[in-house]
């Protein structure tokens, strides 16, 4: 196999290479959970991954397309009610990362899951918040992958469904009890982190191929780079074969049922 | 006791126009069968709770059962949108419906205090979010001991709770296996409750695969059990059938157009003669 690869695959490796052994991550559904088994099928076998079905320690052999898939349950350690999943295991403070997708983000990296448009005018409803706003905040860090496009990346979301950092970048400041919040956003064109004061993304590296301006147009507000810009290293082979097998076992299982 | 009921007469005797009705099963043992029964009923003006409406609430909102939906999720798992909910939302088809949301952690909490008989649930919950903002059921409360700022919201107590299960004994004693969702508490936070089961077996606990932990239901915490073979499809039971992932999507084009929904109600709900 050569090393072509798209844009997407590159987005999901290189949210995969976020997750480390060692780390126990709620996994939301979508392109998380591509990265987050993509991780546990590569460098990081230990990986402890939980849905908030109640699936706990899941090695699904394919993923899932929703959170409460049958597979999820049958090759988890244990499965537990939704409450214990939240109160315990969640709020309890036994979850290192939160691995979150999301429709809309803005540059405090606060969350839109809920509508776009006047909360009692909405011009689309999306379904709302789930997991996250807890994951958000009681997960030691949060990491979100999504798609790059103006319509995703907007200066102010509509609505905050789930906190990034606030209004003001400053939400999380002076909260008891709180995790630290979005530590990095991976996209298929770059990799963000909030700036240590202002809160505010910042790109600190760009994927192969990417220019500067490739980012600029598809984001929606004046976005900055760190005045030492990485570039994302590429897809391995080893990674993109477990990659395309796990999606191609994916649409099989998915098609047959 | 349990009364053992056909589902046409649990659902007539349990389900009135106007109820609080919890039908749960976390995108597990959802109980369709239910919900297909009700619409047939034509039961009206429903307060709808469930942390994850999915099709099934889509389909009862579709067929005008509901004044107001109370959920933390309202979507298509991994397809997309609920087309009913969003028309009804967005559109007031077929008449305006009013909804209430929160997050799974607060739902959750919400169907636990409701089953300790609490007035209220509390958690850290809803920091820097919005919801409560659009929510007027969340409110803010301050530990009596340590002074942290901690949100709370009622609890759930419907007038009737409906879950599906694997299987039931002659005693009325209910199995629920693989991802348990809120099912227990949902039962137990409510006045009434119906489960639908796939099969009916002669006594739990002398089955080959009985566990101590099992997570069981006994007989007297529930109103009336009902037969419900296949009840929770296109969702899956654990154990019996897998969830139809084909029709999940599938839905989606039903439900996106007004006379395909209702077409496909009429032939697979109204004229289905109970057996969907």
């Amino acid at each position: 196999m050569s090393l072509d690869y798209s844009s997407s695959e590159m987005m999901t490796v290189t949210a995969a290479r976020a997750l480390e052994n060692g780390m126990t991550c709620f996994v939301g559904i979508g392109l998380p959970s591509e990265a987050a088994n993509l991780a546990r099928l590569t460098h990081a076998p230990d990986v402890v991954l939980i849905y908030e079905s109640g699936t706990l320690q899941t090695k699904p052999d394919v993923l899932p397309l929703s959170i409460g898939d049958g597979e999820l349950c049958e090759s988890a350690l244990t499965t537990v009610s939704v409450p214990e999943m939240f109160r315990y295991w969640l709020q309890g403070g036994k979850v290192s990362v939160g691995f979150l997708g999301t429709a809309q983000i803005d540059r405090f990296a606060n969350l839109n899951t809920t509508l776009i448009g006047d909360y009692h005018d909405p011009k689309v409803r999306l379904p709302g918040g789930g997991g996250a706003p807890e994951i958000a905040t009681c997960a030691g860090e949060v990491f979100i992958t999504l798609k790059h496009s103006r319509r995703a990346f907007v200066r102010d979301v509509d609505f905050v469904t789930t906190l990034g950092f606030g209004r003001d970048g400053k939400g999380r400041d002076g909260v008891p009890n709180i995790g630290r919040g979005p530590t990095r956003v991976i996209t298929d064109l770059c990799v963000m982190k909030p700036d240590p004061d202002t809160k505010e993304l910042v790109v600190v590296s760009l994927h192969p191929g990417v220019t500067r301006e490739d980012v600029i147009e598809a984001t929606g507000w004046e976005i900055r780079f760190a005045s030492e810009l990485d570039s994302t290293p590429e897809p391995s082979v080893k990674e993109l074969e477990i990659l395309r097998d796990l999606k191609d076992r994916t649409a099989r299982k998915h098609a047959g049922e | 006791m349990a009364e053992f009921l056909s589902l046409h007469d649990a659902v007539a005797r349990y389900v009135q126009d106007g109820a609080t009705v919890a039908m749960e099963g976390f995108t597990h043992l959802i109980p369709f069968a239910a919900g297909h029964e009700i619409i047939r009923q034509e039961t009206r003006d429903l307060t709808l709770i469930r942390m994850t409406p999915d099709l099934v609430y889509d389909q009862m909102i579709g067929a005008g059962c509901a004044k107001k939906v109370i959920f933390s999720w309202g979507g298509n798992p991994g397809v997309g949108s609920l087309h009913r909910l969003r028309d009804a939302v967005e559109k007031g088809w077929p008449h305006k419906v009013e909804i209430l949301e929160h997050s799974h952690a607060a739902m959750a909490c919400a169907f636990e205090a409701g089953a300790a008989g609490l007035p209220l649930a509390v958690l850290r919950g809803y920091v820097g979010s919005e919801l409560p903002n659009v929510n007027d059921q969340i409110k803010f409360i301050e530990c009596p001991f340590t002074g942290e700022r901690l949100a709370a919201v009622p609890s759930v107590r419907p007038d009737v709770s409906i879950v599906h299960a694997q299987r039931a004994d002659r005693a009325g004693n209910v199995l629920v296996e693989g991802i348990i969702g809120v099912q227990k508490e949902a039962v137990l936070a409510a006045q009434h409750s119906i489960v639908t089961v796939e099969e009916i077996v002669d006594d739990l606990t002398t089955q080959s695969d009985y566990h101590p932990n099992a997570c069981v239901i006994p007989g007297w915490a529930i109103s009336a059990v009902a037969v419900a073979e296949k009840g929770s499809y296109p969702s899956y039971t654990h154990g019996y059938y897998p969830r139809d992932n084909r029709f999940y999507k599938e839905w989606d084009a039903i439900a996106r157009d007004r006379d395909a929904f209702t077409k496909w109600l009429d032939e697979n709900v109204y004229n289905a003669g109970g057996k969907s």
